[in-house]
């Protein structure tokens, strides 16, 4: 027993500091050489300034802007400090006032949409921080931003299906639009439209 | 069932079962301690560990004396996590000062680790500091996985050894287990996932300013706070391990945890990939191979009908959202089916498939909300972890219960034919089928006494700690109620760790009887697993002879699988019935 308690706390520590500090510290510095950007949460940057990250969802409200899914998060939607989903259940009488809720809002903004709601649209997501879409949830409010920017629709669905990417490997995972770059490519359409596009040389 | 899915889980059942054969056979050579590549590589590391630590890799131990060091280690593994989460605001990398974890949550969050569970109460991103995350879960995920590996060996040794006294020495099991399986594993799954987009990284959370500053006049926020840290390294181990516990709330959904449909594909791979290779291990190191293929064709042939009535469950959707008019048909734009609690980028399948795998081994970790599943989508991963997590099931754990299921399957022919039951030569009598009846009907009474319990009033409702007033726990009236409390002892009574998170279990009576159910589940097993290695390592080998029931045949797979399912089925009906198929019943009503 004495020697059980000895041997065990010796290599309690050991092994703790072999996998809790020395493994962490080699993929840390493994990483950082090889994907520095990935590792640090692939940030977006603008003159400097962190906008986000490509992989966490951000809510979008304004009508220029394609919308995300809902998300559950509290105390704010897509509050990256308490990630998670809804957890309601399928016959909760909550979820059925959520998504009446979720469709009203969507039918009164897209009077003139084309395809019925996708589901994406009414539920929320698991970690409240999706950033993608499904294209057919794109395609749903491509007639709204497409007003709310002046711009032809059939512009907005080409930006669309530059920002879609398929299965991985054809079929792995789901068909999606990330939402940030699909908006940011908006914002920087527009400025270019606006600004002139910058030409090089003379 | 679209094509896909099918396609999705082939691809999977390919890859998994092409691993099993090398990675299980160096498993075994590491746990023989035939010569293989990495131990001239590492061997003075392994040395110089044993030297200070006083370990003498060459003396022996009894089963006695292997379940004392297996409770001393873990003993001591408990006492160092639970200090450092209570003592984490005075020691550094806690770049976001958090305080002190509560004494009950510490408890929980401690035992959960310690016993492979890795229930989830904690919130990592907004409680846990880097240090706690990767000196105290890290290491536990680690250890925890290495401690069932070597039991499960030492029971190994038991079946495939002639009378002997000893079983192994488990600071040499537990040394390899990690130092050649599990850190060289994942340290290519770590950078791996980085590559996807996992973050790995020791600064401070990131503050961004959101790209529609529209909200900050509509009264909600413009910005937004990115959580960072080493994450990769640790969602590695977690899969590896068969430990689940995540670094951030959201667990495998969080896009910092899971980015990309490969890093999806990765992750589900490395969930089930030890477990079924460690049946090979089995069958090398008992010199036949074909009794480690017949458990493994027993796992498969529960978990591939069980991931695919969870893929048509969740694809067919909810009343709730037919109700309102909405498409819950598939296409090549729209994932359709039940959304809520999923990932646009997962979809139904990956997210279906993903489930039955987490709770088949006794992972946890999730990639979709399981409490927001169908009645019957959800049933299926209840009821997965529920058979005792045997299919496929924890590291070591998995495999050893089910051999404490071949033991009663043996015992329920031998029964038939009215001769002595005997498994790979070793006569089966009463001594072992006490222990393998213990370790069968634990889990089962844990879960179905702790339901009973918490529904009889202390886990319906609770006083909240910063308003004083009471509130209910459930976030769901009815039949849906009960499949939380019942789902939430059944993860925890099995070891597994994932929840319907719809049921507040951060109070005091749920963290303090979710880490009874997480001890018991794990400790009363190993210890009766342990004597039964003792008990079969002292056993002479009985000749074969022409009455010898063959255990690797199709016929006796088919009896384990019935064994199983009986089992699983007679205990738990009764309660599935109260819950998933009454909610189902009344869908469908409506």
């Amino acid at each position: 027993m004495k020697s059980a308690l000895r041997s065990g706390l010796v290599l309690f520590l050991l092994l703790s500091l072999l996998t809790g500090a020395a493994y962490p510290g080699l993929v840390t510095l493994v990483a950082r050489v090889a994907f520095p950007h990935r590792a640090n949460g692939s940030l977006i940057l603008r003159d400097g300034h962190v906008q986000g990250s490509r992989l966490i969802g951000q809510p979008f409200r304004d009508a220029r802007y394609f919308w995300g899914r809902p998300s559950a998060t509290t105390p704010t939607p897509y509050n990256a400090l308490s990630s998670g989903g809804s957890n309601l259940g399928p016959t909760n009488p909550a979820q059925d006032k959520a998504v009446k809720a979720r469709l009203a809002e969507l039918h009164a903004a897209h009077p003139d949409a084309r395809i019925p709601v996708p589901v994406d649209l009414v539920t929320a997501s698991a970690s409240g921080l999706d950033p993608h879409i499904s294209p057919a949830a794109a395609q749903y409010q491509v007639p709204r931003v497409a007003r709310a920017r002046g711009l032809a629709e059939e512009r907005v669905l080409q930006l669309v299906r530059a920002c879609t990417e398929g299965r991985t490997l054809g079929l792995l995972g789901e068909p999606r639009v990330n939402l940030l770059r699909l908006n940011l490519t908006l914002d920087n359409t527009e400025r270019d439209a606006t600004f002139g596009v910058p030409h090089a040389g003379k | 069932m679209s094509t896909n899915a099918c396609l999705q889980l082939s691809l999977y059942l390919v890859v998994l079962l092409a691993c099993v054969k090398p990675l299980g056979a160096y498993m075994a050579r590491v746990y023989q301690g035939r010569p293989f590549v990495l131990d001239r590589v590492l061997g003075w590391l392994e040395r110089s560990l044993y030297r200070l630590a006083g370990v003498n890799d060459q003396a022996e131990m009894t089963w006695r004396q292997y379940a004392t060091a297996v409770l001393v280690f873990n003993g001591i593994g408990f006492l160092a996590l639970y200090a450092l989460l209570r003592l984490q605001g005075f020691l550094p990398l806690n770049p976001q000062k958090f305080g002190a974890v509560r004494p009950d949550l510490a408890f929980n969050t401690s035992v959960s680790f310690v016993t492979n569970t890795n229930w989830q109460s904690y919130g990592g991103e907004s409680s846990l500091s880097y240090l706690s995350q990767m000196l105290g879960l890290g290491v536990q995920n680690f250890v925890s996985a290495a401690t069932g590996m070597s039991v499960l060996v030492a029971l190994i040794r038991g079946l495939a050894r002639r009378s002997s006294e000893t079983i192994g020495n488990f600071w040499v099991d537990l040394t390899r287990s990690v130092l050649y399986i599990l850190l060289p594993l994942s340290l290519v799954l770590a950078l791996v996932l980085v590559s996807q987009g996992v973050v790995q990284n020791f600064r401070p959370y990131e503050r961004a300013s959101l790209i529609d500053s529209s909200g900050a006049e509509a009264n909600t926020v413009a910005e937004q706070t990115l959580p960072m840290g080493p994450a990769a390294s640790q969602i590695a181990i977690k899969q590896l391990g068969t430990n689940g516990g995540g670094f951030f709330n959201a667990n495998s959904s969080h896009p910092y945890e899971n980015p990309t449909p490969l890093s999806n594909f990765l992750q589900m791979l490395a969930i089930l990939l030890i477990p079924a290779a460690l049946c090979h291990t089995f069958g090398v190191m008992a010199g036949d191979t074909r009794q480690g293929r017949a458990i493994l064709a027993a796992m498969l042939a529960v978990f591939v009908p069980l991931a695919l009535g969870t893929v048509v469950a969740e694809q067919a959707g909810t009343s709730i959202l037919a109700k309102n008019g909405i498409s819950q048909r598939a296409s090549s734009s729209s994932p359709g089916g039940n959304m809520e609690g999923k990932e646009t980028r997962f979809g139904i399948t990956d997210s279906a498939l993903w489930a039955c795998a987490t709770t088949a081994a006794s992972n946890g970790c999730v990639n979709s909300m399981h409490d927001s599943f169908t009645p019957l989508g959800g049933l299926i991963p209840l009821w997965l972890m529920q058979l005792g997590e045997v299919v496929f099931g924890g590291m070591g754990s998995g495999l050893y219960g089910m051999l404490m299921f071949v033991v009663v399957a043996v015992f329920v022919a031998g029964l038939m034919v009215g001769r002595t039951p005997e498994y790979l030569g070793k006569k089966i009598e009463v001594y072992e089928m006490k222990m393998a009846s213990l370790i069968i009907l634990i889990p089962p009474l844990l879960v179905l006494i702790g339901t009973a319990v918490a529904v009889s009033g202390p886990g319906l409702a609770a006083r909240d700690r910063d308003t004083g007033t009471v509130a209910a726990l459930s976030n769901t009236p009815g039949a849906h109620g009960f499949t939380e409390i019942l789902y939430t002892y059944s993860s925890t009574g099995n070891n597994n760790g994932s929840a319907f998170s719809g049921l507040s279990t951060d109070v005091p009576f749920y963290n303090l009887t979710l880490a009874v159910a997480m001890l018991a589940a794990r400790f009363w097993l190993i210890i009766p697993i342990l004597a039964v290695a003792g008990s079969l390592a002292r056993k002479k080998s009985a000749p074969q002879s022409a009455g010898t029931l063959p255990t690797h045949t199709p016929l006796f797979v088919g009896l384990l699988v019935c064994v199983v399912l009986l089992v699983g089925a007679l205990t738990f009906v009764p309660a599935l019935a109260l819950g998933p198929i009454v909610e189902q019943l009344q869908m469908t009503s409506h």
